[in-house]
């Protein structure tokens, strides 16, 4: 005789160790099964939008800081790049190979903390984080030998970026480059053939091809089901198209494949660091640009391919000092539509692992 | 005839029988208890330092030579704190469940001998009576899972009842191979009994056990219980003060005890040369201790289901297979060298492990709702 059940609805977070920050999820359980889930987003909602419709065109930069703020040149790379497009502004060469390394740079340090707090996630107890975050933080450093900060950098300028790079900045970063693929290594062979990480990821929470397009998913979490688009390649802005390197791709959309495409691209990240190193110029690192930018009336789309997924910036200008409309197209909120897809039918601790893996940050999704 | 007998027995002529029998008894029950409660705080201590070796930080060293006065520090704000029981909880049952969780840890160190003569009770049954004490730590678990009115410490209480019942059979399976090879189930002749550590006769049973125990003490990677990043802290969640205290004591205790245990059983207990015997224990402990840290360092956490596929397609087929095996040896071949059985016993071991890995996966998958 089967004994008579009922569902219970449990409120996880927006106070919770595996939310990666506010998010909340009401998810109905049977037992240990989910049953359904209604995400709950809008605990971290600060205006972003709406205050860049106040402010100049240079000093929505640091407010582009707070939005993924584990990869936050990113985010300043993606809107001067909007801009520029706006106002037709021509940038230094210089410019765009610091701009490169940065962005580079980011989505390594992003990566890490993807895949360890997504080994949190699985129960690895602080160690993988730790790890990678060895890394991140020599990261950290030539950050703040950059631009004075470490988190929320404020460093791109529209036309180029705000400082050259100092002196002592290239060695330290030809050090960094030179080792991370033995710390890649690394971490691959504690990870990816543990047979516990493998038990818990492989076939878990599939999100099929056509559902990944089809909710208009980007970055791993969209390469995972095994479509090749990356941005860089599909759209190359700046000067990616100068720089030899693949992109990986998952076979199934599992949440392995969203793992270990994340420690591919790590791999894909140094090798464009080394070339974009190795061609640096010299010269100029920001173009000449009005204090008071009025860029022409008109509308401008500028997306790049963030660690997480496209990030775009869409702008309207009405001619005026700030812009009329200021909008941003964060890729983990988009991706995060998939999450009830994958999960249901799957035990709870599938379900924080899933939503780790496609790494969310909540500062952009609520903006 | 144990200290505690010889204790008794010269207390007897000088003072009345009950005097004499009662005396030496809560003598002895403090000793051990003040053993337990350092022991514990010297490991709380000790996994934190060696958590913070393991992951490239160097762990709590402000307190003291090495910070060894950290867990004093956190015993006393552990103290200071409110003690709060949910609105709509069982304040009974709340207030219960630590003491059950506890006692039967401190229980199970009665029958742990230290020392040839160093035991509280060297009982005839004692590793029956370890199995059935360190059970009824599972219903102060799941009392305090329910009373704390709390989803979270709900779910926590139904993985643990799943939890050590599954995980009971294979460890008694592999304890039946040692009792079989030891000819008794006392702790003291289950020692003397290995003149080569039985960790070498039964190194899948060894296995087995080892595994067995770090589940039944709900340490990574089968620390689904407090799974921290899933059901936040689990039957603890509504616990503060003393009582999540106790909770805390009890876990330490129950890896201390289990450790003492598995030391006792697998590797030669009290047995070594040169240091004494107490010493030796302890280097033993430490040493499994250590492993234990190591594993919840490294390995990530097994699912609900994968957990239950473990114990009841992994581990218990081969404590049955294991037991056949030891039990045909004992049986048909009680003359022969020791090394002849150790060899075979690798061999038999290396054949399961790897059939067992090969044939079954840990699978479970998506359920249709």
């Amino acid at each position: 005789m089967a004994i008579r059940t009922e569902p219970f609805i449990l409120n996880m977070g927006p106070q919770h160790p595996s939310t990666h920050g506010v998010f909340r999820m009401k998810v109905t359980l049977d037992g240990e099964v989910v049953v359904d889930l209604e995400p709950v987003i809008g605990y971290l909602h600060r205006g972003i939008e709406k205050l860049g419709e106040t402010r100049t065109y240079t000093q929505i930069i640091p407010l582009t800081d707070r939005l993924d703020y584990v990869a936050s040149m990113t985010n300043n790379f993606a809107y001067v790049l909007a801009v520029e497009k706006l106002a037709g502004i021509k940038i230094p060469e210089r410019a765009e190979y610091i701009r490169i390394i940065m962005a580079e740079t980011m989505r390594i340090s992003s990566h890490l903390m993807a895949v360890g707090f997504f080994l949190n996630d699985l129960g690895a107890m602080m160690t993988p984080v730790l790890y990678m975050w060895r890394e991140r933080e020599k990261l950290l450093d030539l950050y703040e030998m950059v631009c004075g900060q470490r988190l929320t950098y404020n460093y791109m300028r529209i036309g180029g970026v705000s400082h050259d790079l100092p002196e002592e900045f290239l060695p330290a970063m030809k050090k960094w480059v030179a080792e991370m693929p033995r710390f890649i290594d690394e971490y691959d062979q504690l990870l990816s053939q543990n047979e516990i990480l493998l038990a818990r990821t492989k076939g878990v929470c599939i999100l099929p091809r056509d559902t990944a397009v089809s909710i208009a998913a980007s970055g791993p979490v969209l390469r995972a089901s095994g479509v090749k688009w990356d941005l860089r390649k599909a759209d190359p802005y700046s000067i990616y198209d100068r720089f030899d390197f693949e992109v990986p791709v998952g076979t199934v959309g599992d949440n392995y494949d969203r793992y270990w495409v994340r420690m591919q691209e790590a791999r894909q990240s140094v090798r464009i660091l080394e070339q974009a190193i190795a061609q640096l110029p010299e010269g100029e690192v920001c173009a000449k640009v009005p204090k008071l930018l009025r860029p022409p009336v008109g509308e401008a789309y500028g997306h790049i391919e963030a660690p997480k997924g496209e990030l775009g910036f869409y702008l309207v200008s009405d001619n005026s000092i700030a812009p009329y409309r200021f909008h941003i197209r964060p890729p983990t909120l988009i991706n995060l539509t998939a999450l009830k897809d994958m999960v249901i039918g799957w035990k709870v601790a599938d379900l924080i692992i899933t939503f780790g893996s496609i790494d969310v940050c909540l500062g952009e999704i609520d903006r | 005839m144990t200290l505690l007998e010889q204790f008794q027995l010269w207390l007897g002529g000088i003072w009345p029988d009950w005097a004499a029998y009662i005396v030496p008894g809560i003598v002895g029950i403090l000793v051990v208890l003040g053993f337990v409660v350092i022991s514990v705080i010297v490991f709380i201590w000790y996994e934190r330092r060696l958590l913070g070796r393991f992951q490239i930080r160097l762990g709590p060293n402000r307190l003291g030579p090495e910070g060894i006065f950290q867990p004093l520090a956190t015993a006393l704000k552990i103290l200071l704190k409110e003690d709060i029981v949910p609105a709509m909880g069982d304040k009974i049952i709340h207030w219960l469940a630590p003491v059950i969780v506890f006692v039967p840890v401190l229980m199970v160190f009665a029958v742990v001998p230290f020392g040839e003569k160093a035991i509280l009770a060297d009982l005839n049954v004692g590793i029956v009576y370890v199995v059935a004490i360190s059970s009824v730590s599972a219903v102060g678990i799941y009392m305090a899972g329910w009373a704390s009115n709390n989803k979270y410490a709900l779910i926590a209480a139904l993985r643990t009842v799943a939890q050590m019942v599954s995980y009971e059979l294979p460890v008694v399976l592999a304890i039946l191979g040692v009792v079989l090879m030891a000819g008794s189930m006392s702790m003291t002749q289950i020692v003397t009994a290995q003149t080569l550590p039985f960790i070498i006769f039964q190194p899948l049973g060894f296995v087995i056990f080892f595994l067995g125990t770090v589940a039944e003490m709900n340490r990574s990677p089968f620390d689904l219980l407090e799974a921290d990043s899933e059901i936040v802290a689990g039957y603890h969640i509504e616990y503060s003060g003393m009582k999540f205290a106790m909770f805390y004591l009890g876990e330490y205790g129950h890896a201390l005890a289990y450790a003492c245990i598995i030391s006792t059983l697998f590797l030669g207990g009290w047995q070594g040369p040169f240091l004494p015997p107490i010493i030796w224990l302890m280097i033993k402990v430490v040493a499994v201790f250590s492993v234990i840290v190591w594993m919840r360092a490294t390995l990530p956490r097994l699912r609900v289901d994968q957990l239950m596929a473990f114990a009841w397609k992994g581990l218990l087929p081969m404590a049955i297979i294991n037991l056949f095996i030891i039990a045909a040896e004992v049986l048909l071949l009680p003359e022969i060298t020791p090394w002849i059985i150790v060899a075979m016993n690798f061999v038999f071991a290396g054949v399961l492990i790897v059939l067992w890995s090969k044939l079954f996966t840990l699978g479970g998958g998506r359920v249709e709702v």
